[in-house]
């Protein structure tokens, strides 16, 4: 490995996980949203610094082709991340549901006080007390 | 006026309507005309035009969702709305006046013993008529879900159905929003919670808007998210009956 490649494995990690903390800090990011990408840039950068790690677990669990080891790690990290969204925006989007349901429900009792209201003027118009 | 109490009294007909101010003028009218005490709410699901003023014109009262929610969005809003002012019993029946209001007074009737009655449409009245690879689709379901209800269905996907208070208070918690959810997957649910369903023949007039689909392509769809929509109901844990809180006064 050329010290060039080792180089851009160590830059990529670092640069993702600084997007990631700035992120985290300017709080464009919650912390459950951001742990999947925290712990994707620290074993990037782990596997970035002591490349030889990434062998010998390819070797050991059998994967011939150590990069291979990387996709596969990868497309899961992406795959569970994706199943988190789906799932949060599932629960946004029936949490909307409900807030619009109730918004609905409160605009018509508003509707209503306020014809109500515009009644019991009319019929008695010194009952405000402001006349 | 010395009219004989009715179930109608307590009964709340919800209207969902999504753009139609051609129709719901109308509707609205006749149901007052066909089902006599009845209350009216016609639920706004977000529509563009003047379906709201023209509802209330009519002397519904209206419910304005903010956003679009589909049809099972919003019913489960008219559900809420029932519970929270008192009502025994919801009937629910389309804005586009495809169903037969007189059937409103039929549905009421039976729920004194179920409580969930449906009105289905092909059950010998009327004209309303479905062929080819969808009706097969619709008749797969109905078998389906009459052994889960043991009850024998036609048409589990009418959307003109009557819920008394076990159902109203059920369905104001879950009623799904997704597609075929507010009729397959209600049903599923009210059935497992131990709800007991029956169906009641009505007449149904073709749609304002079109008649329904032949296209084997589309039946062949229609079968597949039927079938994903039954699925899901039935692996989803169950849901209890919600207590009731205070007895329901007339």
């Amino acid at each position: 490995m050329s010290l060039g490649t080792y180089l851009l494995g160590i830059v990529a990690a670092l640069i993702t996980l600084g997007v990631v903390i700035e992120s985290l800090r300017r709080r464009h990011l919650r912390e459950r949203h951001a742990i999947w990408w925290l712990a994707a840039g620290i074993v990037a950068l782990i596997i970035g610094v002591f490349p030889d790690i990434l062998g010998a677990l390819a070797g050991f669990l059998g994967v011939a082709v150590p990069t291979n080891l990387v996709f596969f790690l990868s497309i899961a990290v992406l795959f569970l991340v994706s199943i988190q969204h789906s799932g949060e925006l599932t629960e946004l989007e029936s949490e909307t549901r409900t807030l619009a349901e109730s918004v609905a429900l409160q605009e018509l009792r508003i509707r209503e006080l306020e014809r109500a209201l515009a009644e019991r003027d009319e019929q008695a118009p010194d009952a405000r007390g402001d006349s | 006026m010395g009219r004989m109490p009715s179930p109608l009294d307590r009964t709340l007909v919800v209207m969902p309507a999504f753009n139609e101010e051609e129709a719901v003028g109308d509707v609205v009218r006749e149901v007052f005309a066909t089902a006599p005490g009845a209350s009216v709410l016609v639920v706004d699901d977000g529509s563009a035009d003047a379906t709201a003023r023209v509802a209330a014109d009519a002397g519904a009262t209206v419910l304005r969702l903010p956003i679009n929610l589909g049809v099972g969005g919003a019913m489960r809003a008219g559900f809420k709305y029932a519970v929270e002012r008192g009502f025994a019993n919801v009937v629910q029946v389309d804005s586009d006046g495809q169903h037969d209001p007189r059937g409103i007074a039929e549905l009421v009737a039976l729920l004194d013993r179920f409580d969930l009655v449906l009105g289905a449409r092909f059950a010998g009245v009327g004209d309303y008529r479905v062929r080819g690879p969808r009706r097969w689709a619709m008749q797969v379901l109905s078998g389906i879900l009459s052994r889960l209800t043991k009850t024998r269905l036609t048409d589990t996907t009418s959307g003109f159905r009557a819920s008394g208070p076990r159902a109203v208070a059920l369905f104001a918690r879950h009623y799904p929003s997704e597609y075929l959810g507010d009729t397959v997957e209600s049903l599923v649910i009210a059935s497992r919670a131990g709800l007991s369903v029956t169906q009641v023949a009505v007449a149904m007039r073709p749609r304002a808007g079109g008649v329904p689909s032949h296209n084997p392509y589309k039946a062949a769809v229609y079968l597949g998210r039927a079938a994903m929509a039954l699925f899901v109901a039935l692996i989803r844990p169950r849901v209890q009956l919600p207590p009731t809180e205070a007895p329901i006064v007339a």
